[in-house]
Parts: C-alpha cells; structure tokens; sequence
C-alpha cells in the first residue's frame, strides 16, 4: 500500500503516542493506511500503557466473536408487563428497578467506581439508567465507560488493563468465553453472592467458575436456535419444525425445490459458516446434537477427534452448494438473517437477537416464522450454544466491595425482567425467564426452555482459548468447503492438542 | 557552513595534506550535527521498535501475562521452520503478489500510454482514473465482498441472470478455486491507477522530438515504441516493481476484510496480526514479522541488483 494520506498518519502517530488510541486501534489504522510492519511495530510500541480510552469505537466488528449478544429489542412497543412487584412497570426504559440491596451498598457511599458496559444502543441507555439509580439510592459514584462494540476489541482492551494491574477499570462485562482467559485478574464473587448462586443456570455459572472462583454473575444469555418459516412447512405439508437434521435436509430439500421455480436464489438452509468464532458455535452444535459429544472436555482432553462428529461434518458439507447457498462458508449472522429476512431461505440458525428484527416492519417474512430448537439426530438431545455476558470485579480496583453491590444490582431478577422485558435481553435467572410476562414478550423462551445448554471449551482452554476456537473453525471451515471430514477431525483434533500441550 | 567556506580556499598549499584532513574531519562533525536531530527521529521511530521486535521474537512474550517475557533463544524460529500454516501463507502472498503485479504493470501501462496521448477530455480522464485509488481499501474491499454474494452479487446477476454466461450462481469469495483470483481483481482494481500514474510520470520525461526524429526516419507505431518508450521507461519501471512487489508482499486490510482467519486464502501480515491480537503471542507474532521483514528484504536485495545491472 502506498502512503496515501500523510494527514492521517500523522493523526495515527499523535494518537499512539498520546495514548489516545489502544493498540488494536492502531493496529487497525496503521493497516488501513497501508503502513509497513516495521512501522506498526513502532507505532504499536508508542502506545502507552494508559488507560481510559476507548470511547471512539464505531467500526462494525469485523469478525468479532460469533456471539452476537445485543438485543436489539424495540423497547418502546413492548405492551406493559409484569406487575407482580407491585405497579412497576417493566416495559419503561428509562425507569430501572428500584436497588433491592441498597442498604449495604450505602455502607461504601462515596466511593466512586468505573465501569465498563455495553457499547452505543440500547444497552448503553439502560446502563446509565442502572447507574444513575444506583448512585441515586447508595451514594456510590459510577462512571458509565461504553466498551468497544466489536467483543475481540473489548478483549485486547481488558487485557492491557488488567497487564497493567490498573485499578482504573472496577467492574465489567465478561463474554461467556472470556472466564477462563482473565481468571487472574477478577475477584471471587461466590461469597458475596451466596444462596442467590442458586438461582442462576448452573451451566452459565458452571462455565463462570474457574477453580472453585466465580469470576463473574451470569448477566444475560444467548444460545443458538433453529428459524423456520411457518407459512413455507404448512404450503408443503408438514405440521412442525424438523425434528432431527435428517428431518430438516428432507424438508430443506423439497421446499427448495418447490420455492426454486419462483425465486432461483431460494434456498433450503442458512447458518454461520465463515471462518470465525461464530462458526464453533455453529459446528459445536452440530456435533453435540448428533452424539459427537465436546470439542474439548472440562478436564482439558481433546474429544473432538470421533465418528460421530465426522460423520455430521460430513453431512453438512454436503448441503454446502445443494440446500445451503454455495456461499454459506463466508456467512456469518447478519449474512444469514439477510437471506432469511428476505425470504430466501426455508430455515436458519441463528441468535435470539434475529427474532425480534425478524418481526420488524421492514422484514419480508414478520409473521410467517417461528423459533424451534435445533434439530437433533435421534438418541441426542437438543442443543444450543451458550452466548452471553457476565459481570465482573477486577481484583485490581480499589473498590471492590462497591463494585460487588453493583455488580448484585445489575444482575437482580427484577433489573433482569426489566431488561427482559424492555429491551429483550434473555435472562440469565430460570425464575425470571419462566415469568409470564417475559414469555410474552419473548415466547421462545418458553418453546426453548428444555434445550441443553452446551459451552464452548473456554474454560479448560483458559486464554489459550483463542487459538483453540481458531484451530476448530478454520479446520471446520475447510470441511466445509470440501475437504475430507474424517482426516480434518484428525487433523482438527491434533492441532488443538498441540496448543493445549 | 559559513566557516567552512572560510577555510576551504586556504585549503590549497604546502600544507594541503594536513589541512585537507582538517578540514574533512569539521566537515564531518558538522554533517553529523546536522544529521542528529534526523537519526534521532529515525532511533526513536524505526531503529528501537524494530530492535524490540527483534528482541521480543527471541522470547515467549504474552499480552496479559503477569510475568513478564523469558528469553527462549532460537524456539520459536524453529518452530516457524516447521509451522505449515506459516509456510501456506508466504505461497498465497507470493502467489498473489505475481498475479497482481503482471495484471496491474499491464493494465497500468496500457492505461497510461492512453492518457499520455493527445485526445479531447485528458485532464478529466486522468482525475477519473484515480478515483479507485482513492478509495480506502477496507471500504472497497466490503463493496466488492458485496457485488461478489452468491445470492444478491451484482457479478452473479450479471453473468447468470442477464448474460446467461454461467448457468448457476458462483460463490466467488467461498469457492477456493476463485477466491485468490477475487480478491486480487480487487487489488488490480483499486492499483492499477497507482501503476498508470507512476508510468505516466515516467512517460512525461521522453522528449517528444525522439518520437519526430524516429517518425522522419520512417519508424511505425510499434517500433516507436519497442525501441524508444519501453527502453526510456525502463527507471519508472522498475520503480513501480519495487514498489508494488513491496506492498503486495504486506498485503493485510482487503484479505482480513474478505476472509477473516479463513485459512486458504490467509497472507503473511494478517497471520502475524492474528497471532499477536488474537492469540496475544507476541513473541512468536514478533518472530513471524521479523520473518516477514527478512522475506521482503531478499525481494528488495533481487530488485536492488538488477537494478544496478540495469545502469551499468
């Protein structure tokens, strides 16, 4: 690349050594102007060790973790709800619920706490709302930093802090795969949150807990789950989604043949098959829901390497080019809610966020889908990999117990229901997600509620996790576009065993 | 400097050998003085990063990791000698580097003869010409991702739909078989301005009246050119090599845009930006952009001689 724009760089430059930008900022800047290694090594290396930045990220994420964990529920339309604690209505945005704990909280009044939460959008509203009650009904200042929208950027911005054992970050929000990464750095919440541990799901808290260490309370969730158009199976004659995955290429197959003379861009299936993170949760799945059991088991061996997965890999390769697109090993979730949205595929996997976008004004099937779980070969259960974000206490801030009693409000049921309900964010508390009125504004929580919730190996991998994911997307990718299953699980499995040496 | 031109004249004399020493040594001094505040720039910007780099790829360096960096001698460049994903992406870079730079020096010299002539509208033409150029690449490279979809792709539309050329849709980033080529479409694309315009400067300095004298003497088209604009364009030539085989061989945004961590079509830099961002393995990552950097080094040592052949 040339160097075409001497202004920029200079702004680059300025940025990285006034420590304006992280270093994934400039990385990422340095790489678009074209600059050469050297010199992004120089630049990356001006990048002070400072602290409180971060409030310019609007780039899309490319790439990101396949967790697309932010709802965007149209908060204001939702029909008031709840009423059980009282007249609170759980459909207002602005208005959170009152701070249950607020009498020991007032005890660290005065103190003054950072938090990391969500980016721009609806949850940056709430979390200033959250915030701004809190300080209100405790004393405890709180200053609302949004993190990077892109969860990779949040990663290495976390990670600089904690490297520098900075007490400038108190409490934050943890993606579900990051416990096992930055269990050094986070507090022990199990004391502080006691028999309330109980009333979370356990393989949310199961995945939290490293080492006997809660290092973060489960905030709100995600899992996959299976799209189906409603008008499309009952036009073709059949009474309900497809049990098992062999149900759904029989399906998929002749509904596409049938959708095929009116549309020739119809297609059967759509789910996340690009090279990233989105594409273990996707291959997890499957080869859970068809008896191939883990990629990784919690003891940390290597499990991946079976018939049964192969054997599902194998299949779904198949569908590659004759049910799914030909272009399915480049999607990822918007590519596949695009297609669906548009009406051009009978079935998707894809995140709860797509649901409610998918009943928006200017979706072309509002009202002809449902939800179901993914399907299952027979003998297997239903499955769905766990998204979602915690909330954690850096070991590092100098207000640690503050920081537990805002971490506790976040994570209440009724700050959950009214996150539920307002602006549909799953939660994270069976007892709140069985809530008639959060059912009502979120019905498959109902249908989905006995699907078994699988992890992704974050927390036997600890932070050698990226690599690991990599090793089994990019192998899992290359199946997809053709390669032999049986040798690639091999292969898959071999290289994630040398990582994990 | 004032000094010194002072001093010169007497510098003729019985003394000459003495003086002449004398003076070559305050001449000395002086252009270091002049040049400290240049290398100071060059120590803190160029010369310590990359000796850090250097340093860092003889550790086990980690992002987040509390201990602090342990000197591993020659580990991990053992390891990228035995490193088949490494090895995979110098192919695709290399691969990729010759189809784009045969396909742009081409269309660039093609393109910059034409707007080298005399015809109605130049100036616009050549402001026109630059417009891919000027766009940033990682906004191109989306754009192309876009006409490239296998379901609502302008290309697909085009040639199937329209043209009938293709009888089903191809999924041209997906399919390994095309992917190399799509995404260097993209580049020759987005470069070839930048090849025409470094080639019309060197179009610009051939007198026009060699073009006369080879026309009194009775030389067609052709022979104007094999004989006299591609032997007095050879300096531009090969000034455009050295600059596009160095870019090419980096090559990182419109590869990370299109693929991601996609294996097949992974080129060196987005490797080392993985290893080092993703997987925090800055020691490894370093050694792989010192292997980067020694690659590189050997294209510039190859241009660098022919070059001095070419003058001699």
């Amino acid at each position: 690349m040339p160097r075409e724009n001497p202004g920029e760089i200079q702004r680059l430059i300025d940025g990285a050594v006034n420590g304006n930008l992280t270093r994934r900022d400039v990385l990422r800047r340095a790489v678009v102007l074209g600059l050469s290694i050297p010199a992004i090594a120089a630049l990356l290396a001006a990048c002070g060790d400072d602290d409180d930045d971060d409030d310019d990220d609007d780039d899309g994420g490319t790439g990101a973790g396949g967790d697309a964990t932010e709802m965007e529920g149209d908060a204001t339309e939702e029909e008031g709800g709840g009423g059980d604690t009282g007249d609170f209505d759980f459909s207002d945005v602005t208005t959170p619920p009152e701070v249950a704990n607020a009498d020991t909280a007032s005890e660290y009044s005065g103190a003054s706490l950072t938090y990391y939460g969500d980016g721009v959008g609806i949850g940056n509203d709430l979390d200033l709302a959250m915030a701004q009650k809190f300080t209100e009904a405790t004393g405890i200042e709180i200053e609302v930093i949004p993190r990077p929208q892109d969860a990779t950027e949040t990663f290495s911005t976390y990670q600089r802090l904690f490297q520098a054992q900075s007490g400038d970050m108190d409490i934050m929000m943890v993606d579900v795969i990051w416990p096992g990464s930055f269990a050094q750095h986070l507090a022990d919440l199990s004391e502080a949150l006691g028999d309330d541990a109980g009333s979370f799901y356990e393989t949310i808290m199961e995945n939290n807990t490293v080492d006997g260490k809660l290092v973060g309370i489960p905030w709100f969730g995600d899992f996959g789950m299976l799209y189906y158009r409603t008008d499309l199976a009952e036009q073709y004659g059949y009474d309900g989604p497809p049990e098992t995955w062999d149900d759904l290429e029989e399906m998929a197959t002749t509904i596409q043949e049938g959708e095929k003379a009116n549309d020739e861009n119809f297609w059967g299936f759509v789910f996340q098959g690009n090279a990233y993170e989105g594409l273990t949760c996707d291959g997890l799945e499957w080869q859970a829901s068809a008896g191939g059991g883990t990629i990784v088991d919690q003891d940390g061996n290597v499990t991946l390497d079976n018939a049964e997965a192969a054997a599902i890999f194998e299949k779904i390769q198949g569908w590659v080019g004759n049910i799914a697109p030909p272009g399915v090993t480049t999607y990822q979730e918007e590519d596949a809610r695009n297609a669906f949205q548009n009406g051009q595929a009978a079935f998707m996997r894809n995140w709860p966020y797509a649901y409610s976008l998918g009943q928006g004004d200017d979706s072309a099937v509002a009202g002809n889908f449902d939800v179901a779980p993914l399907p299952a070969q027979s003998g297997s259960d239903h499955v769905g990999t766990v998204g979602g974000w915690q909330i954690g206490v850096s070991e590092y801030s100098q207000n640690k117990e503050a920081a537990i009693e805002f971490a506790k409000y976040l994570t209440s049921a009724d700050v959950q229901k009214w996150r539920a309900i307002a602006a549909s964010f799953v939660p994270t508390r069976p007892e709140v997600a069985e809530d008639p009125a959060v059912i009502e504004a979120m019905p498959f929580l109902q249908s989905l509620a006995d699907v078994v919730r699988v992890v992704r190996p974050s927390t036997p991998a600890g932070d050698l996790y990226n690599e690991v994911s990599t090793a089994y997307f990019q192998g899992l990718n290359e199946i997809l576009n053709g390669s032999d299953a049986e040798g690639s699980v091999s292969d898959m499995a071999g290289d994630i065993e040398f990582i994990l040496g | 400097m004032a000094e010194q031109a002072a001093v010169n004249p007497g510098g003729e004399g019985e003394g000459g050998p003495l003086r002449a020493s004398d003076l070559t040594r305050s001449r000395t001094r002086t252009a270091w003085l002049l040049l400290l505040p240049t290398l100071l720039v060059v120590a803190v910007v160029a010369a310590f990063p990359l000796g850090q780099t250097i340093y860092l790829s003889f550790t086990n360096e980690r992002l987040a990791d509390l201990q602090g960096p342990e000197w591993i001698g020659l580990d991990n460049y053992r390891r990228l000698l035995e490193d088949d994903d490494f090895h995979n992406t110098i192919w695709v870079t290399v691969r990729f580097t010759f189809i784009t730079i045969i396909a742009e020096f081409i269309l660039g010299l093609v393109v910059a003869l034409v707007v080298n002539s005399q015809f109605k509208g130049r100036g616009l033409m050549r402001t026109a010409m630059l417009v891919p150029w000027a766009i940033p690449t990682v906004v191109s490279a989306q754009m192309w991702a876009w006409m490239y979809n296998d379901i609502y792709g302008v290309f697909n539309d085009l040639l199937n739909r329209r043209l009938g050329i293709i009888d089903q849709n191809i999924a041209w980033i997906a399919d390994p078989d095309y992917a190399l080529w799509a995404v260097a479409a993209v580049d020759i694309w987005k470069t070839t301005p930048f090849v025409a315009l470094l080639l019309l400067a060197g179009l610009q300095v051939i007198p026009e009246d060699i073009y006369e004298a080879a026309r009194v003497d009775g030389a067609n088209k052709l022979q104007q050119f094999y004989k006299i604009t591609l032997p007095l364009l050879v300096p531009a030539i090969v000034v455009t090599l050295i600059f596009r085989t160095l870019d090419s061989l980096r090559v990182f945004d419109v590869f990370y845009v299109m693929f991601g961590a996609r294996r097949d079509t992974m080129p060196m830099a987005v490797y080392a930006q993985n290893t080092i961002v993703a997987f925090s393995r800055t020691g490894y990552g370093s050694a792989i952009a010192v292997a980067i950097f020694l690659i590189i080094a050997i294209f510039v040592v190859i241009y660098v001689t022919t070059l001095r052949v070419e003058r001699s």
